[in-house]
């Protein structure tokens, strides 16, 4: 009874045994799969990796290993670290770009309350003696 | 002259430090540590050809992203890398809508500064202003437009289909 060989003992041309290591996350529909993480990391490293882990989470530590291996083998000089950096770079930019933009609400809700200010005290003097006013008020929820 | 100190890569792997040995310049002998990690997880072997596929002034950069990634998967074995990268990612996120609300804000304050004038001559028959109160809520919800770091990420997701 010849059942079939995953990915892996495919590509290493030996047989695969029913507790083989790669079978469960290297399916032989996906031979690609194995041959990236192979590449970088060797199948050896990739096997002990997995042993040294307890079932339920190998399957995202071979995810995260293929995902590893594809980025080396396309940046091969910085691998998935180029993309933490590209990360860092936009998270740098974009609180630069939301501190810029909360000061511009600070500037326009200190204009809208200086404008309605005037505005009042304007009303006030037009008709309305009597009612005290605080020209100094500014309500809080202006202000975050 | 005596004889050359082996790089740590050549001590580790008890052998004999050529003087164009790929190792050297990158794994000294005074840090054992940083070879025996990427050892560790990639293997000598497969560092050897990945330095030897690279030019050398690239090595360099590429021998610390390795150790990065060594180190990465040496604290977290289930993830390595890709933990700081879903959370980074995470982050990114975050800031996009907070920066999504804020520019939502800055609509919603400039729209209702803009009736505001010391001579009012609001004509009660203009429903302009009708038209501007009815849209805030609509505002509000295209607030959350494309981004350019969005569009970006979308290239970075994790598991998904990385672009070639």
């Amino acid at each position: 009874m010849n059942s079939e060989r995953c990915a892996a003992c495919k590509y290493l041309r030996r047989r695969c045994p029913s507790d083989c290591i790669f079978a469960p996350y290297f399916p032989s529909n996906n031979p690609q799969r194995f041959a990236c993480v192979h590449k970088i990391y060797g199948a050896s490293n990739v096997g002990k990796m997995l042993q040294q882990l307890p079932t339920h989470k190998r399957v995202q530590a071979a995810n995260s290993l293929y995902y590893e291996a594809q980025c080396r083998i396309q940046d091969p000089v910085y691998g998935c670290v180029g993309i933490i950096s590209l990360l860092l770079q936009q998270i740098h930019n974009a609180e630069n770009q939301l501190a810029k933009t909360q000061a511009e609400i600070a500037v326009l809700s200190n204009s809208h309350t200086q404008d309605s200010q005037f505005q009042q005290n304007f009303l006030l003097q037009q008709g309305n003696v009597g009612q005290s006013s605080s020209p100094s008020t500014q309500p809080s929820s202006w202000f975050k | 002259m005596g004889g050359n100190s082996p790089c740590a890569s050549c001590k580790l792997l008890r052998r004999r430090c050529a003087k164009d040995c790929v190792f050297a310049p990158y794994f000294p002998s005074d840090d054992p540590h940083k070879f025996a990690i990427v050892h560790k997880v990639f293997g000598a072997s497969n560092v050897s050809k990945m330095l030897q596929e690279l030019s050398v002034h690239q090595r360099a950069d590429a021998v610390s992203s390795l150790v990065y990634e060594a180190n990465a998967r040496m604290r977290d074995p289930v993830y390595g890398c890709v933990g700081a990268i879903s959370y980074l990612q995470n982050q990114v996120s975050q800031l996009q809508m907070q920066l999504a609300v804020a520019q939502a804000e800055i609509l919603c304050i400039q729209m209702q500064n803009e009736p505001v004038m010391p001579t009012p001559q609001m004509d009660p028959e203009d429903d302009k202003s009708f038209l501007l109160q009815n849209n805030l809520p609509q505002y509000l919800n295209f607030a959350s437009s494309s981004n350019v770091i969005h569009d970006s990420l979308k290239r970075e997701s994790i598991f998904g289909d990385i672009v070639s």
